[in-house]
């Protein structure tokens, strides 16, 4: 504030561009030799994208199974509808043809049609702090989790919350029916869960000089599972706790009702797989253990190959080239608007 | 009456004390009106109606996805980016919209009375007004849930891994949200000062150095339940898929609104878009603006009718005897161009002084009457 000049004009405002509105500016506006050559170009450039996308796309093969009564599953379908079977093993067969070789790297996806991961109650049901390791969590799981924190024994469950106990628990071996007989086809199981989810955000608690089980001693598995959360991977012991693939996989909820998570990635090393997948047939045989009935929904299988883009889903491709044409039509329009009404502002006399 | 306006002089201050706006001339009263209070109302009108558009569509987008979600009315989008939205992401830029926003410059607008017409028939913001910026953030709404829906409820990223979680959707919503609204600002912004500029490009990028930051590790570990979606903005923002859809998200928003905007500056020109086209006729050849001529108000003897304890000049005017030339300039050998009116020369019949305290000057080559006819022409039939 500078000093009080004395005299009539004592109090007034600055005369700067700031306080009297005349900071230098830019001053758009909508003329025809702006807007009409944007749109030509915008209508050039998503043209451009959607031929490119298509062709990208167009490139991916994608198989998918429905398997929930396939073959012979029907039979642990209707297995399955009793709960009190819930702890015997069913087996089933579902076979498929496929075409087209798939070349390249195969991802196998389980596909659920129906599950309603995204509903508000299920997803506030876990404890992001028992699976990052904190140990004071794991005897004493958030409040989010009721009713799944504590077993009827008063025992607290580890991983707690619903999501956790609702995990995938369908397990499957794929078997391609070469001339010579059924060739299992060999899948990877590790590295399908985001870098940042495996390493930082799902610990297990730190062990010490104990053992995985004694960590987690004083703790039950959710109410639905078979096996309880140290024991989940008998295979790789650096695979089970809360770092499980499987389990992480699972715990990353999906947005929609309709989702598919990975399995697995085709392992490359051996005939006949070194390429990809070979035409012809195959057969999955699944261990079915989860029940979809409750919720009316499907179980399915999907394999399929991947580029820089992504799976096959052709709507970004399409809806760039149906915005193209749009996007030209308007700019014809407009160009004979402009040409008839608005040329050389014969408009705009007042 | 919108307002009050004091006048403050020898009568006292009480007008002053009870009035909204008090200046010391009544001439002050033009600009108050033409100026500041069109630009006032240009300014609340466009923060209104942006204001709601910004968040009528924040809001329809979960309308959308409660279809999806099985109507348990899960957010779409991160639970801090909610917060964060109307504080951080879009307050400043609008804060610079509404303080610094004007269509024409002050000159335009004390020479152009009729741009304070729109403010009589409270054209900008009225029940029709809301109805079309409410269907706007409809459309809006619609393809900011659905585009990204379509693009990636079944697809995955390029190397297999997970991306159409519900973090990932949550973050490609809010990103596409964000771009669809600040480009939404851009077209409604009529003056781009550098405070303005900042505003609006500082706003992204601290939209985007908030979002890593909380989608970080360090974040992660000191609150893990606070702050859940650890990766996400990693994971997923490098797949191109998803810049893909945001671009189509921001063309499918934006395009229709400048489609509409250039298909009425076409057809039927507001007064504004007159006003402006004007304006960047004016600057593209620069002639001086038509300078509007003070000279008509030569007598300053009108200045006396106020005071209605004289006599007053009632038989002065009526006479015409002060619209005379005095003989002075008469002799000058200039000759009668017209509209050239009586200067004011020490030698004539005014009172000796003006009632805007400035020179009256007879420099009145380029001399326009408006439409609005507010200064009379007087023809001097005695020259």
């Amino acid at each position: 504030m500078g000093k009080v000049k004395p005299g009539p004009l004592a109090r007034r405002p600055d005369n700067s561009a700031f306080k009297q509105q005349r900071l230098p500016a830019w001053s758009p506006m909508l003329t025809a030799n702006t807007v009409l050559p944007f749109f030509y170009f915008m209508a050039l450039i998503c043209m451009l994208l959607g031929v490119w996308l298509l062709l990208t796309v167009q490139s991916t093969e994608e198989l998918k199974l429905d398997y929930t009564e396939a073959g012979t599953c029907n039979l642990c379908f209707e297995k399955r509808k009793n709960v009190s079977n819930a702890a015997q093993p069913c087996i089933c067969t579902a076979v498929f043809n496929i075409k087209k070789a798939f070349k390249g790297d195969v991802f196998f996806y389980y596909g659920l049609i129906n599950f309603h991961q995204n509903l508000r109650r299920y997803m506030d049901s876990r404890d992001d702090a028992q699976m990052v390791g904190r140990k004071n969590n794991l005897k004493s799981p958030s409040s989010y989790c009721m009713p799944f924190d504590k077993n009827k024994n008063g025992v607290p469950i580890a991983p707690c919350g619903a999501v956790a106990n609702s995990i995938f628990n369908d397990s499957f071996t794929l078997s391609y029916m070469a001339s010579s007989g059924s060739v299992h086809v060999p899948l990877l199981r590790k590295g399908i869960s985001w870098y940042t989810d495996k390493n930082i955000k799902y610990r297990n608690p730190s062990t010490e000089n104990m053992t995985l089980p004694q960590v987690f001693e004083g703790t039950a598995p959710p109410l639905y599972w078979q096996k309880p959360v140290y024991d989940l991977d008998p295979l790789d012991k650096n695979n089970n706790g809360f770092i499980n693939d499987d389990l992480i996989v699972w715990m990353r909820e999906a947005a929609f009702p309709n989702f598919k998570k990975l399995y697995g990635v085709l392992h490359r090393a051996n005939k006949p797989f070194v390429n990809g997948l070979p035409a012809g047939n195959y057969s999955v045989e699944i261990s079915y253990n989860f029940p979809v009935q409750y919720f009316r929904g499907r179980k399915e299988v999907v394999l399929t190959t991947l580029t820089w883009f992504g799976g096959q889903n052709h709507f970004l491709p399409i809806a760039y080239l149906v915005t193209s044409c749009l996007i030209q039509l308007i700019a014809i329009l407009l160009t004979v608007f402009w040409f008839k009404f608005g040329k050389n502002g014969q408009n705009m006399e007042e | 009456a919108h307002i009050g306006v004091g006048i403050s002089g020898q009568e006292g201050m009480q007008a002053v004390l009870s009035s909204d706006y008090s200046f010391a001339q009544f001439r002050f009263l033009q600009r108050l009106l033409l100026v500041h209070g069109r630009w006032s109302y240009l300014r609340m009108c466009k923060f209104l109606r942006y204001f709601f558009y910004k968040n009528f569509t924040f809001t329809f987008v979960h309308f959308w996805f409660a279809f999806f979600c099985g109507f348990s009315a899960q957010t779409v989008y991160d639970e801090w980016f909610i917060t964060l939205y109307n504080l951080v992401y879009t307050a400043l830029p609008v804060l610079g919209m509404s303080l610094f926003d004007q269509d024409v410059n002050d000159v335009w607008s004390f020479q152009q009375p009729q741009l304070y017409v729109p403010g009589q028939l409270n054209l900008y913001f009225s029940k029709k007004a809301f109805f079309k910026c409410a269907l706007h953030s409809c459309y809006s709404s619609m393809v900011l849930f659905f585009i990204p829906y379509a693009a990636m409820h079944d697809t995955v990223r390029g190397d297999g891994k997970d991306v159409a979680d519900y973090q990932s959707f949550a973050l490609l919503t809010q990103t596409c949200l964000l771009f669809a609204v600040t480009i939404q600002l851009c077209l409604e912004m009529s003056y781009w000062t550098a405070v303005n500029t900042f505003f609006v490009l500082g706003s992204l990028v601290m939209y985007f150095a908030v979002t890593f930051t909380m989608y970080s590790n360090g974040m992660f570990l000191m609150s893990p339940s606070a702050f859940p979606f650890i990766g996400t903005a990693r994971n997923s923002l490098n797949q191109p898929n998803i810049w893909l859809t945001i671009l189509l998200t921001s063309i499918l928003c934006v395009l229709p609104v400048v489609t509409y905007r250039f298909l009425f500056i076409q057809l039927c020109p507001t007064i504004n878009d007159k006003i402006m086209f004007k304006v960047r006729q004016a600057k593209a050849s620069p002639a001086p603006p038509p300078r509007r001529t003070r000279i008509r108000r030569t007598s300053s003897r009108r200045s006396g009718y106020a005071f209605s304890h004289a006599q007053g000049y009632g038989d002065l005017v009526t006479s015409g005897r002060f619209l005379r030339r005095p003989a002075l300039s008469r002799s000058s050998g200039l000759t009668n161009a017209g509209r050239t009116t009586t200067g004011f020369s020490p030698m004539g019949r005014s009172a000796g002084y003006s009632p805007t305290g400035r020179p009256q000057n007879a420099k009145v080559s380029d001399v326009e009457v408006t439409s609005l006819q507010m200064y009379r022409t007087i023809t001097d039939p005695s020259l």
